[in-house]
C-alpha cells in the first residue's frame, strides 16, 4: 500500500487550465450541497477526489459537464464558461468524457456500436473509420474480441472496460471518473484500475472519484478531500495519506486505511 | 408413489467420486410424468381435470359438427339449406360484400392492387431480413398516396384513368383494413410525441399533451365518431364537405394516439437515468438521444402494451357502424336481414369472428416473436 516507488510515469503537467471552478455553489431544493468549491485542474494533472458518502463528491465532477446545474460561480473547462447556454454544453461534452459506478452501457446495441455512435452522429467521424478507432480502443482495454457481444452478456468488469473505450473513441481532452469501481468485486477492480493507469501514462487530464487509495498514490497528482460539500483538504498523495493537515480527513483516513 | 429400487434405494453409498449416473426415478420424466405434474398432482386437481375434459367433450363435438358434418355449403337462399348444421351458403352468396361493401365489382381489381401493395408496404417494416428491403420501403413511404388514388379513384368522367369510388361504397373487411391500418400507423408516431411531450420540461407543451390525452381518454369513442360525425358539419361553412370516412379516420387515430401515448410513458419511464446521463455526456443532444438510446429500449419494453392498444383499435373500428359506415361487423349484421337469409345470425356473426380473430392472432404472434428477437440478453 505504502510502495510509492511505484508511481507512474507520465508525461509533465503543462501549465495550461483544463478546468477552473470558482466560487460555485449549488443546492438541491432547500439543501446546499456544493459550498465554495475553487478547483484549478491543469492540463495532464490526475486528480482523486475522496470523502465520506453525501460529500458533495460526485455532484462536484458531474457539474463540471452539467450532469448537474450549478446556481452560482463559474466553472470553465477548455476556456469555455458552462452557462446555461446549449451550444457550450454541447462542445464541453464532446470534449470531457465520463465513467459512471454503473457503467451505463446502452443495452440494445453492441459493444462496438457502443463505441462507434457518438463519434460517428456527434463528431461526424464516417462509420468505417469509427469502427477502426473503436476496435484500436477497444484493444486498448483489452477486450477486442467482445466487440460483437451485447452489454448484457459481458461481466462488470469488462462492462466498465468497455464503458472506458466507449468514452476514448469520442477523443476527450478530460475523463471523469464517478466511483468507476465501486460496483465490482475485487478481481475486476483490478482490471479497471489496470486501465485507468494506462490511460493515465498517456498524459490524459483526470478526475477521479474513487476510494482506491492504492491507485491514489500510484497516479494522482493531487488528493481532494471533501466532506460537507466542502473542500476540505488538498494536496499531493504522499503528503495527503502521510501527514493530513485536518482533524477530519485523519479520521477518514484512520478509517478507509484500517482494512 | 415412487418405485424404489435398488439403484435409488435410500442407503445405497458409493465411494466419493465413484457416484454413477442413475436413471431418474420411473413415473417423474416422460408423458407419465407430466400427467402425474399437470393434471394428476393432487385429488382435489385429478377431479377438476375429469371434469374439464367432460366440458370439453360436451361442447366441442356439437359445435363440430354444427360447422362442417352437418353443415350446408351451397344454396341462393335459406331454403335451401335443408340439414341441421350451419348454412355456410350465405358467406359463399355474400361473400364480396363481407370482404369489400358496396365497392364496384368492376373495379374490385382496385383493392385487389391495394392489398398487394399494401402487403409489400408492411413486410419491411415487419421484418428486417427479407431482400430489397430498402426499395420496398420506398413503397411503404408512399403507401398513403398510392392507397387513397387506388381505393378512391382519379376522377370521374371519360378520361379519368381511375373512376371515383365514394367512401359509403366502401365496406366489410376493406373497410375495416383502411381504419385499422390508418388508426395503427398514425397512432404510434402521434402517441410517441405526446409521450415526449407528456414528460418534456416545456410547461406549455406538456400542459398541452396532458390536456389532450385527459380528455380524448375521458369521453367513450362513439363520442369521439359521433362528434366528428354530426357535429364537425355543423361548424363547416355552407358547402364545404369533409368526408365522413376521414372524419372517422381522424377521429380513430387521434383517440388510440391518446392510449398509445400513455403505453409508451410506461416505457420511457422505464429507463434509468444512468442512460439519459451517459447519453447526455457523450454529447448527444436530446433527439438523437430519444432516437438512439431511449426510444429503442423504451418501445422494446413496452412491445406488449403496443401490440395491446394495436389489438384494441383494431376491434374497436367496428364502432364507425354508429355512425353509417359498414365494415365487416356492419356487413355481417346487414346481410342476415335479408329476407332470403333471414335468421342466420350465428353463421354470419361466427364468420366475421374468426376473421377478426386471424388478425388479432397474428398481430400476438408477431409481438412475442419480435419480443424474442429484441432480447440482447440483458436484465434491469
Amino acid at each position: 500500500m505504502s510502495d510509492a516507488a511505484q508511481r507512474v510515469t507520465a508525461p509533465e503537467v503543462s501549465d495550461e487550465v483544463a478546468i477552473q471552478i470558482i466560487g460555485m455553489h449549488k443546492w438541491y431544493g432547500q439543501f446546499h450541497v456544493l459550498k465554495d468549491i475553487n478547483l484549478t485542474v491543469r492540463r495532464g494533472e490526475r486528480i482523486v477526489v475522496c470523502g465520506p458518502s453525501g460529500s458533495g463528491k460526485s455532484t462536484m465532477i458531474r457539474c463540471i459537464n452539467r450532469l448537474e446545474e450549478h446556481q452560482q460561480g463559474q466553472i470553465i473547462v477548455d476556456d469555455i464558461e458552462l452557462t446555461g447556454n446549449l451550444k457550450n454544453i454541447d462542445a464541453i461534452r464532446r470534449e470531457v468524457g465520463m465513467c459512471f459506478q454503473h457503467f451505463n452501457l446502452f443495452p440494445h446495441l453492441t459493444v462496438l456500436e457502443n463505441c462507434t455512435l457518438a463519434p460517428i452522429w456527434v463528431r461526424k467521424v464516417p462509420k468505417a473509420e469509427a469502427d477502426e478507432i473503436a476496435m484500436e480502443f477497444l484493444n486498448k482495454v483489452r477486450i477486442p474480441e467482445q466487440a460483437n457481444k451485447y452489454p448484457g452478456q459481458l461481466s462488470g468488469g469488462q462492462q466498465q472496460r468497455v464503458a472506458i473505450a466507449r468514452s476514448l473513441c469520442m477523443n476527450p481532452r478530460i475523463m471523469l471518473f464517478d466511483e468507476p469501481t465501486s460496483a465490482l468485486d475485487p478481481e475486476m477492480i483490478a482490471e479497471v484500475l489496470e486501465v485507468m493507469v494506462n490511460l493515465a501514462e498517456t498524459g490524459m487530464t483526470m478526475i477521479c472519484v474513487t476510494h482506491e487509495m492504492g491507485f491514489a498514490r500510484k497516479v494522482a497528482n493531487r488528493v481532494i478531500f471533501m466532506d460537507g460539500g466542502e473542500i476540505i483538504e488538498q494536496n499531493e498523495p504522499e503528503e495527503f495519506f502521510n501527514n493530513p493537515q485536518s482533524e477530519r480527513t485523519q479520521q477518514f483516513l484512520s478509517q478507509i486505511l484500517a482494512h | 408413489m415412487t418405485d424404489v429400487t435398488p439403484s435409488n434405494a435410500p442407503g445405497q453409498h458409493y465411494p466419493p467420486g465413484q457416484h454413477p449416473d442413475l436413471p431418474p426415478p420411473p413415473g417423474t420424466v416422460g408423458f407419465v410424468g407430466w400427467l402425474k405434474t399437470n393434471l394428476f398432482s393432487s385429488i382435489p386437481n385429478s377431479i377438476l381435470t375429469i371434469l374439464a375434459l367432460y366440458l370439453l367433450y360436451s361442447a366441442i363435438p356439437p359445435i363440430f359438427f354444427w360447422a362442417f358434418i352437418d353443415a350446408d355449403f351451397e344454396g341462393a337462399s335459406r331454403t335451401d339449406c335443408a340439414s341441421a348444421g350451419a348454412c355456410w351458403a350465405l358467406i359463399d352468396v355474400r361473400f364480396n360484400q363481407f370482404l369489400y361493401g358496396f365497392y364496384p365489382p368492376d373495379e374490385l381489381w382496385r383493392v385487389y392492387a391495394t392489398a398487394l401493395v399494401l402487403i409489400l408496404a408492411v413486410l419491411p417494416v415487419l421484418f428486417d431480413n427479407i431482400p430489397f428491403r430498402k426499395l420496398l420501403f420506398i413503397n411503404t413511404a408512399l403507401l398513403p398516396i398510392t392507397g387513397f388514388f387506388l381505393l378512391s379513384g382519379t376522377g370521374s368522367g371519360q378520361d379519368a384513368l381511375l373512376q371515383t369510388v365514394e367512401t359509403p361504397q366502401w365496406g366489410g373487411l376493406l373497410l375495416t383494413m383502411v381504419i385499422g391500418v390508418t388508426g395503427i400507423v398514425a397512432s404510434l408516431p402521434i402517441g410517441v410525441a405526446l409521450a415526449l411531450g407528456r414528460r418534456s420540461n416545456m410547461p406549455i407543451v406538456r400542459a398541452m399533451c396532458v390536456t389532450f390525452i385527459e380528455f380524448v381518454r375521458g369521453v367513450p369513442l362513439i363520442t369521439i365518431l359521433f362528434m366528428s360525425s354530426v357535429m364537425v358539419p355543423l361548424f363547416l361553412p355552407e358547402g364545404v364537405n369533409f368526408d365522413k370516412l376521414l372524419r372517422c379516420l381522424i377521429g380513430v387515430s387521434l383517440f388510440s394516439a391518446a392510449y398509445m401515448a400513455e403505453v409508451i410513458r410506461g416505457g420511457l419511464q422505464a429507463i434509468p437515468k444512468g442512460q439519459y446521463e451517459a447519453a447526455a455526456a457523450m454529447g448527444l443532444g436530446f433527439w438523437k438521444m430519444m432516437y438512439f438510446i431511449i426510444l429503442p429500449q423504451a418501445l422494446r419494453i413496452v412491445i406488449p402494451g403496443i401490440v395491446n392498444t394495436f389489438i384494441g383499435l383494431f376491434k374497436d373500428t367496428s364502432l364507425v357502424l354508429i355512425i353509417g359506415l359498414f365494415d365487416l361487423l356492419g356487413i355481417a349484421k346487414t346481410v342476415v336481414t335479408d329476407a332470403n337469409w333471414i335468421g342466420l345470425i350465428h353463421e354470419s356473426y361466427a364468420f366475421v369472428a374468426v376473421i377478426y380473430w386471424v388478425f388479432c392472432f397474428g398481430m400476438s404472434r408477431y409481438s412475442i416473436w419480435l419480443e424474442a428477437k429484441l432480447h440482447t440478453g440483458h436484465k434491469r
